[in-house]
């Protein structure tokens, strides 16, 4: 069963980012693209993303998920360097190619060669990423 | 009010209902970098299947649905190959340190008011939009 509904989630997911545009990496970097012609449709897209989450949460009090098991913790308020220079990292990649995770996985079928060395790049960031977070928890304690 | 917003909304309510359904069905955070990372790290191995799963739908059904409702859909991504690389390199090492990107900080973080989710979103936008005026307007590179 989890498997399934994580399916129609990850379903779901691509069908809204196809639609969207969000697979298009000129709307992304339009939508960050302040100084040039500005296209607000990120801003769409979030926003109607958020819609049903808000929801959702809702839904989460006092009960347990479909599948079994329990829901995510409350969300931590603690603020690290882990959070700041990953998340700034993350967006000058996504400024350069107008890319992030879930829209660089739902175009691959059409992203030609480009996005499959892209996915490639990234799933190899992804195995770098223990070591500079080790970095950064040092620094952090140095500090 | 110009017809790509409106596909956007749409779309965005679709997305919105995917991390409905992955919450409150299996009650995890539908977050595309954890959900990547968990399967190249194999960390958590109970949770290996779902993620297959959710990426299996996540990159066929724009497959199976592009050439029927989206035909023109193309991502026009940079010829650059230096730019992909780097711009990967950075995508996948970011999102991992920091524990999130835009599906898991900014949609499920930021409709749960997460302080890490909001602060997240905030300073990948920031990045990304001083990156496109340098790299665009000043540069001239992308």
């Amino acid at each position: 069963m989890r498997g399934l509904f994580a399916f129609l989630a990850g379903s779901l997911f691509g069908t809204g980012l196809l639609i969207s545009g969000m697979t298009d990496t000129t709307k992304v970097q339009g939508w960050l693209d302040v100084f040039g012609d500005w296209d607000p449709t990120l801003a769409f897209v979030m926003g109607g993303a958020i819609l049903p989450m808000l929801l959702a949460w809702q839904l989460t009090w006092n009960r347990a998920p479909l599948a079994g098991g329990r829901f995510p913790a409350p969300p931590s308020a603690e603020l690290d360097r882990r959070l700041i220079v990953g998340s700034v990292l993350f967006g000058v990649g996504w400024g350069l190619a107008g890319l992030c995770p879930g829209p660089a996985m739902a175009s691959l079928s059409y992203g030609g060669v480009g996005g499959i060395v892209f996915l490639i790049a990234m799933i190899a960031g992804m195995f770098a990423a223990p070591k500079l977070g080790a970095q950064l928890d040092r620094m952090a304690n140095a500090a | 009010m110009n017809v790509e917003w409106l596909w956007g909304l749409a779309g965005g309510l679709l997305i919105g209902l995917g991390a409905a359904v992955y919450l409150l069905c299996n009650g995890r955070i539908m977050g595309a970098s954890g959900i990547l990372g968990g399967l190249v790290e194999r960390s958590d191995r109970s949770a290996m299947t779902e993620r297959m799963a959710f990426v299996a739908g996540l990159i066929g059904m724009p497959f199976l649905l592009r050439p029927l409702i989206a035909p023109q859909t193309q991502t026009h991504l940079t010829p650059d190959l230096a730019i992909i690389i780097l711009a990967g390199l950075l995508v996948g090492v970011g999102t991992r340190v920091a524990n999130g990107c835009t599906s898991g900080h900014g949609v499920c973080g930021i409709s749960r008011f997460s302080l890490r989710g909001i602060v997240a979103t905030v300073f990948y936008i920031l990045a990304g939009g001083l990156t496109v005026a340098l790299f665009r307007h000043a540069l001239g590179v992308i």
